[in-house]
């Protein structure tokens, strides 16, 4: 294996609220390499958004705790002082948002906000800057780049400012692109452009990508890896393919159960998971899905680690059903919904 | 650009009007608001106060005098000696209104666009110190400061001042009350009005304080503030260049309306306490003597300013706030 460019080990976010300790993030751990697009997947509240805040530590303050490591080439981001991890953010690992219409300031300019971050990190001229600006917002296909770069953000539509904001992650050629949801505030014809976009950019500057998302459909599309995140922590990890084709999680059966097909018959109601995921103040003992699980028995009580327990050599999960009992349950589920519809 | 001049000249009018006709009617209506018995002094015949009503033609129908009386006041406005035109006069001492109120000007733009400055100045600076160290001691240290100088009245506090620091010692740090002009006498003049400049402003200061404080809260939570965070800016340009601009644009119309309100003779407590013989002070001594004409001039002068300036303020919006502008 090459070496990562990016390695996360124990991560873990504590934030100090009025109602108590909040573990948003309670141990993760990845690895990530050039040129690779790592998806994250998770229901709302599964601390996929704190983990990837936390590489660039936009999560620090007063309230918040941190352990583990981050380390990017070769340095420990999470505890990087704030001013030497500034020349890292927007410079090395950019970072792009759900909401592309809350996420530009209104009251500049387009190409303001871009050549502000290239002047941060660069020493040229605004002038060559906004050059590159220019560049940038053809690269991401925005027609007519060198007069659109003078329109205020309200003045362009949800697409073209999320094609801004990449424009903006791009513009120090970073190693990293994390996006965290890039695609879930637009349409779905624009979700497929979007998604291409950024694949085909990933290839052109070589950089990796963190796909944050709570979508299994965009992850299915230009993920290489997936990590399923469940209550702040790593649930099951491993290459595209394993994950779609051989889960080993209930929890990421019933992710994969509640996307709607087209190649099975319709169904009367979209499959979902039942429950709400745990409090993250007074998480449940031992496998955190416990009380949502319908195959839980009696060992699930004890604290599942995340191991390999399949042959695929990167394949990771926590669950404690043995390999006959997950293939034997697996199939009955997939049978019983066909036999419904 | 032309169209938005126009509209705002026909509502200056509109509300020009509306505001003038409310004060000539309260007047005429209020107990002890006739004028003619006022003018004809203690103990007067009856046929002195026929004489000067009909004199001053007090006994027509009120839509005739407030006509009359809004006609001597645009006389008014005619600029040099107005000997040969009927103005506006005050009921009490005949002075020529106009004459009166512009006297007035350079003492209480003096105190306002000082007051203003030092108001602006440190309101801002209160706002960005508390809202950078919110929930810390120096926020709620520089809270309660500003708390208390919003509950300090201005006739209390400008008395307590002026008698302390002018009246009693033997060797006062400043002059007890009274204006001299900034073109006799500089140093004076922002001696004599130190004092007043910080009465005015000390309400202002807590108040925009408080108000941008809560601004800068919002904004540091809206999206754009963690992408200027996420693209490696500084802590001082994302707080000067993503958190107070926007937080400003509410500011901006709150300055404004202040502004034009004590420029506009609304500093009238502030000019009572220290003797500034301005527009406020003029509207004090009408309004003790219940003296329609120069009451209604402060109210149209007062009115005047509060239109301007919110026009000026939409403009100012459009350079602010880029979605407000038409495309």
């Amino acid at each position: 294996m090459a070496e990562p460019l990016l390695e996360v080990k124990g991560l873990k976010v504590r934030f100090a609220t009025e109602d108590g300790i909040v573990r948003a993030v309670d141990g993760v751990d990845f690895q990530l390499e050039r040129g690779k697009v790592l998806g994250i997947v998770g229901e709302s509240g599964s601390g996929k958004s704190v983990t990837a805040m936390t590489l660039l530590g936009l999560t620090r303050g007063q309230n918040a705790a941190f352990e583990g490591e981050v380390i990017y080439k070769g340095q420990d981001l999470l505890w990087m002082p704030e001013s030497r991890l500034r020349d890292v953010r927007g410079n090395e690992i950019a970072m792009i948002f759900q909401d592309p219409m809350t996420s530009l300031n209104p009251v500049y300019r387009i190409g303001y906000q871009i050549v502000e971050a290239i002047v941060e990190h660069e020493s040229i001229s605004k002038k060559q800057a906004k050059r590159r600006a220019i560049d940038l917002l053809k690269q991401v296909g925005i027609p007519n780049a060198s007069e659109r770069i003078d329109t205020y953000p309200h003045e362009l539509s949800g697409g073209m400012r999320q094609r801004v904001m990449i424009a903006l992650a791009l513009s120090s050629n970073p190693d990293i692109v994390i996006a965290d949801e890039p695609t879930t505030a637009l349409d779905v014809t624009i979700q497929a452009q979007i998604l291409a976009l950024l694949d085909n950019l990933r290839a052109e500057f070589d950089s990796a990508v963190i796909l944050i998302t709570h979508d299994l459909g965009v992850v299915a599309s230009i993920a290489h890896d997936i990590l399923v995140m469940y209550a702040g922590r790593v649930v099951e990890a491993g290459p595209k393919r394993e994950l779609f084709y051989d889960p080993q999680m209930p929890y990421t059966w019933g992710l994969l159960g509640s996307i709607p097909r087209l190649d099975r018959p319709k169904q009367e109601k979209l499959h979902s998971i039942t429950g709400s995921p745990p409090s993250l103040i007074n998480a449940p003992r031992g496998c955190k899905f416990r009380p949502r699980c319908p195959h839980v028995f009696d060992r699930c009580i004890e604290e599942p680690e995340l191991l390999n327990r399949v042959q695929a050599p990167d394949h990771l999960d926590r669950c404690w059903l043995s390999l006959d009992d997950k293939r034997r349950l697996r199939d009955e589920t997939i049978a019983r919904e066909a036999s419904i519809a | 650009m032309g169209a938005f001049i126009v509209r705002r000249l026909l509502g200056m009018i509109a509300v020009m009007f509306v505001v003038s006709f409310l004060v000539f009617v309260i007047f005429i209506k209020i107990p002890g608001g006739d004028p003619a018995s006022r003018m004809a002094g203690k103990n007067p015949l009856p046929q002195n106060i026929t004489n000067i009503r009909k004199q001053w033609g007090f006994d027509k129908p009120f839509y005739v005098q407030y006509v009359r009386m809004m006609q001597k006041t645009a006389n008014g406005l005619v600029p040099g000696k107005h000997g040969q035109y009927d103005v506006l006069r005050s009921f009490d001492t005949r002075q020529d209104v106009a004459h009166e109120i512009k006297r007035g000007i350079p003492a209480t733009m003096s105190l306002c666009i000082g007051a203003a400055i030092i108001w602006l100045f440190f309101g801002t600076l209160v706002g960005v110190i508390s809202a950078v160290f919110a929930g810390r001691f120096s926020d709620r240290a520089i809270t309660t400061a500003a708390l208390i100088g919003v509950s300090m009245p201005v006739f209390w506090l400008g008395l307590v001042l002026r008698f302390f620091l002018a009246e009693k010692p033997n060797d006062p740090l400043f002059p007890d009350g009274g204006y001299v002009g900034l073109t006799d006498n500089p140093v004076e003049w922002a001696h004599h009005l130190i004092l007043p400049w910080f009465c005015l402003s000390i309400l202002f200061i807590g108040f925009y304080g408080r108000v941008l404080r809560s601004n800068m809260l919002d904004v540091m939570n809206e999206d754009y503030v963690r992408t200027a965070k996420a693209k490696g800016l500084g802590p001082k340009r994302v707080l000067l260049k993503h958190v107070l601009r926007n937080s400003m644009i509410p500011i901006v119309t709150l300055f404004a309306l202040d502004f034009a309100a004590v420029l506009g003779g609304g500093a009238i407590l502030t000019e009572t306490v220290f003797d500034l013989k301005g527009v406020g002070w003029y509207a004090a001594q009408s309004v003790g003597g219940l003296d329609l004409p120069p009451i209604m001039g402060v109210t149209l002068y007062g009115a005047f300013f509060i239109v301007f300036f919110s026009a000026i303020v939409d403009i100012f919006y459009v350079w602010l706030d880029p979605r407000i502008r038409p495309s």
